[in-house]
């Protein structure tokens, strides 16, 4: 049991993706966002959550991922970053996942830098591969 | 355990109160060396953490404590003088009592220490104390039984113990011997008593501590004397309870959230017809109000909380470099909120320590001066328009203005001739720029990193201004102005592109709506750069939408620049400088909570934050700051307006700059810095008047000396004789009233053209005194006006004038 660990997963653009679950506060629903003009792409606006002012990353874009069709709702996930709460926009949520840390294989050399600090890795799963995502990574603005 | 840590913790939080208010009362009793109360306070003070220690098996903290009170009980009886020696060695005897508090906060225990030096430097000090402590003891034991009304009690019994007088009060209440119902003394004394009491009592448990007989009872003596006082009304100690501040934040955040869910309610309430919301809803209203500001009350901590430290810290440095300074505080009891405080404490310190290091001189230097060998360093606080203003003043030498001005230019912070065209007050203000220091050697104090510019950045941060003045050889006043709070603060409203944006009120002047139609050629659009005249004065007009870079496009969307819409002037002013914002909609005036915003958007200086609106919506707050820096409205970068008008001046500014266009002699194209235009006039020829050789108009309820740009610009030998004297036709006059170290003077013009926004390259150097140099600005050859020669050659050539000082100032 020491080297498992629990996955929060959600897709992206149809790639499956987790977060550490213990990084996750809560998962909301979408709800409207209030635009912050001259923000960097990245930063989709901001949140009222239960009184905090929360602001909501697009992960698709911190990701290098086409943008999310018009038409599909996003769900907010909420996580403890190194400044407070933040919002990351995903497509949809999936299931919570124990992985073995046999499972895990690094990034590849690939991947561009940036990507490289973002997704530090996949776990090999059954089915598909889940991208680990570094929270404190993908809640900074470049 | 945890019992234990926690008395361990109360211990450590009082101690140091108590050590704080040694300080104080020891540098008190520098000046008035008899002051039989502060002595006794003082020698209470240091019992105190004695007892306590030993209760607690601080060993070495009960020693140095033991050996330190015995001093306070001889100069309180007369027995000893107060001098330097003794002071010094008390207040060393503070600092490593605090040491030792320290150790034990950080480790839990005293640590390895050796403080026979002090322990012996203490006890040579004071002589023959067991002699002094006999002889006190019955004397006290009188005064203890006086004050419980028990006269029978003679002094003698209870002169035998240390805790004689708790012993005297229980043996009146109750037939108990041991001293350790404190409560029941308390009945008999007073409240203050017992608190004093407590600790003293304690002592008794402590073998360390017993051997302290002699001199304990001096330390009831001292209650005694406070008796009367503290019968009239529970002592301040009675009055307040002790409250973690993450508590009070956490109030602070709550009553926030209250407030967003009462403007919520009021909103909804004044939507719908139910009756019968509408008075509970307004009661709400207005307890909520007063909630919010009992809370803020308890945030609020008056000033003298951080001053307190600096009588010491500068008994400690004046010393150190051989400097008599003395501390003036007045306005101690100003409060702002607690937050703030903390954020003035480290640049207030260091304005303190700079004005005793570099500002005040030696008492020789002093003397020789003809001043005070002691020098003054005063603290100021106030109340003004919901600002509070820290004034530090010293009368020490003052800024040395060639210093600094070589300092800067050998800095690299500005050029050899920008340098020579800065006015004093400008000079001084540069050390405020970043890598600034004139101290030339690093002492103790100084060249450790903490500049003035981190000052500034400090007080900037928080939303205030500091501002310095300086006369050679009278000294430095540095005036801060600080808001009251950052939590909660008064906004106004408005929408731009569909979303609503929060103005602090703090900075908004007025509102200007401007109907479509007739009164539209209110604004003009003059080569790109949009202006409105109010009231005859130039605002330049800075749009939302543009600076945010949004709604432009968008279908549907009131737009504020078509020409059949009114347009919404908020009039704003930053850093002493106006400027129009145009906004889609002014909506309302509202409290808003102010939230903080996260790192990714702290970039963007147009925003000071965002709050919750009462439909739960997100606002963003505007930094009116920022968006004058953003829309160049404020020279870019951190420079002080003044410099940055000297910048302007010098035509150096790497950005485009505004200018106002006109003809002067001949036809000639001629142009000054729009920053110095205060305002715009007509002036009927009649209504100008002479004053000495000199042309002058009543503006304003001021005098306002008038120089003709034809006249200044010419070698006056050469104009013919008497036109000088001749005054102007009855035709008007166009003059610019131009500002400029803070006097004010009309130019008169032949004809103002047009204000433009250009890069001042200089094309061509200058041909005549009061010319900087010549470019090209809008096709045309131009002049730009060197304003401060022109204003130094109408002071030669017409001595009578005076400079005028303007409103504004």
């Amino acid at each position: 049991m020491n080297n498992a660990r629990q996955f929060c997963t959600f897709y992206l653009d149809h790639l499956l993706f987790g977060v550490e679950s213990q990084k996750i506060q809560e998962v909301v629903t979408y709800r409207e966002l209030r635009p912050v003009p001259l923000a960097p792409p990245v930063v989709s606006g901001l949140m009222n959550l239960r009184g905090q002012v929360v602001v909501a990353l697009e992960l698709r874009r911190q990701l290098e991922l086409p943008d999310r069709p018009a038409h599909l709702p996003p769900v907010c996930l909420v996580v403890h970053a190194a400044g407070g709460a933040v919002c990351l926009l995903a497509d949809e949520v999936g299931n919570v996942v124990d992985v073995e840390d046999e499972t895990f294989e690094p990034a590849p050399e690939t991947l561009s830098r940036r990507l490289r600090s973002v997704i530090l890795g996949v776990h090999k799963l059954e089915h598909e591969l889940m991208h680990v995502l570094d929270t404190d990574e993908a809640c900074e603005v470049h | 355990m945890n019992d234990a840590d926690d008395i361990v913790k109360e211990f450590l939080v009082e101690s140091y109160e108590n050590l704080d208010r040694l300080d104080r009362e020891l540098l008190q009793l520098e000046k008035n060396p008899n002051d039989r109360e502060i002595l006794a306070s003082v020698f209470r003070t240091i019992h105190t953490i004695k007892g306590t220690s030993g209760f607690l098996a601080f060993n070495q903290l009960g020693a140095v404590t033991h050996v330190g009170e015995s001093l306070p009980g001889l100069l309180r009886d007369g027995q000893k003088a107060l001098d330097r020696d003794i002071t010094n060695a008390l207040l060393a005897m503070v600092d490593t009592v605090r040491q030792i508090l320290a150790s034990i906060e950080a480790t839990g225990g005293e640590g390895e220490r050796n403080d026979d030096g002090l322990i012996s430097r203490l006890t040579r000090l004071q002589g023959i104390p067991e002699a002094v402590g006999k002889m006190e003891a019955p004397r006290e034991g009188k005064a203890t039984a006086a004050a419980a009304g028990a006269s029978e009690i003679g002094g003698a019994e209870s002169s035998h113990s240390g805790a004689g007088r708790s012993e005297s009060g229980n043996s009146m209440a109750a037939n108990s011997k041991a001293g350790n119902t404190k409560s029941e003394s308390s009945e008999v004394s007073s409240p203050r008593i017992t608190l004093e009491e407590a600790k003293p009592s304690r002592t008794l448990s402590a073998p360390a501590v017993v051997a302290a007989q002699p001199t304990a009872p001096a330390a009831e003596a001292g209650d005694v004397q406070r008796v009367p006082q503290a019968a009239a009304g529970p002592s301040a100690a009675d009055r307040t309870i002790r409250l973690d501040v993450g508590l009070l934040d956490q109030l602070m955040n709550l009553v926030g959230e209250l407030v967003l869910a009462r403007n919520q309610i009021l909103q909804f309430a004044n939507s719908t017809e139910e009756s019968g919301l509408l008075v509970p809803s307004q009661r709400l209203d207005l307890i909520t109000t007063e909630l919010q500001e009992g809370v803020m009350k308890t945030r609020m901590q008056p000033i003298g909380n951080i001053w307190s430290k600096f009588p010491r810290t500068v008994r400690d440095l004046a010393l150190g470099c051989g400097k008599q300074v003395r501390v003036e505080m007045e306005g101690q009891e100003t409060e702002l909120d607690k937050t703030l405080i903390e954020a003035i404490k480290d640049p207030l310190t260091h304005l303190v320590r700079n004005a005793v290091d570099h500002g005040i001189e030696r008492p020789e230097v002093r003397q020789a001066a003809g001043k005070n060998p002691e020098g003054r360093l005063a603290l100021r606080a106030f109340h003004e328009g919901g600002q509070v203003n820290i004034e530090i003043s010293d009368d020490g030498a003052g800024l040395d203005q060639e210093r600094i001005r070589n300092k800067a230019v050998q800095k690299g912070l500005i050029s050899a001739e920008q340098a020579g065209r800065l006015t004093d007050r400008e000079i001084v203000n540069l050390v405020f720029l970043p890598g600034f220091s004139t101290a030339e050697k690093v002492t103790n104090v100084s060249g450790r990193g903490v500049g003035m510019d981190v000052v500034k950045t400090y007080i900037e941060k928080i939303g205030g201004a500091v501002d310095l003045q300086s006369k050679p050889g009278e000294g430095v006043l540095v005036r801060m102005k600080i808001p009251l709070t950052l939590a909660i603060i008064p906004a106004l409203i408005v929408t731009s592109a569909g979303e609503r944006y929060a103005v602090p009120q703090v900075s908004l002047l007025e509102l200007v709506r401007v109907e479509p139609g007739a009164e539209r050629k209110g604004i003009e659009m003059i080569h790109g750069a949009p202006v409105y005249r109010l009231r005859g004065r130039l605002l330049p007009l800075v749009y939302l939408n543009r600076e945010l870079q949004v709604g432009v496009e968008r279908p549907g969307v009131k737009r504020c620049d078509t020409d059949n819409q009114a347009v919404n002037i908020v009039v704003l002013e930053a850093d002493g400088r106006q400027f129009g914002l145009v906004v889609d909609e002014i909506n309302d005036t509202e409290e808003i909570v102010v939230k903080p915003l996260s790192k990714h958007l702290k970039s963007i200086s147009v925003y000071a934050g965002a709050t919750i609106m009462g439909d739960g919506k997100v606002a963003l707050i505007l930094d009116v700051l920022g968006l004058a820096k953003g829309s160049r409205i404020l020279a870019e970068g951190r420079e002080h307006n003044q410099v940055g008008a000297a910048e302007a001046m010098a035509g150096v500014a790497n950005g485009k700059q505004k200018l106002v266009l006109f003809t002067g002699p001949g036809g000639a194209r001629m142009a000054v810095p729009l920053e110095l235009l205060a305002r715009l006039e007509n002036i009927p020829g009649t209504q100008v008047e002479r004053s000495g050789n000199q042309w002058v108009t009543q503006y304003r309820g001021q005098i306002l000396p008038l120089i003709r740009v034809s006249h200044a610009l010419e070698e006056r030998r050469h104009l013919p004789p008497g036109d000088d004297v001749q005054l102007p036709t009855t035709a008007m006059l166009q003059v610019l009233v131009l500002e400029h170290e803070r006097q004010s003077f009309g130019l008169v013009v032949d004809q103002i053209l047009d204000i433009v926004e250009s890069t001042l390259e200089p094309q061509s150097p200058a041909t005549r005194a009061g010319v900087l140099h010549s470019s090209v600005i809008a096709d045309r050859v131009t002049e730009l006006l060197d304003v401060p020669a022109l204003l130094r050659a109408g002071e030669q050539y017409e001595p009578v004038m005076g400079p005028i000082r303007s409103e504004e100032s």
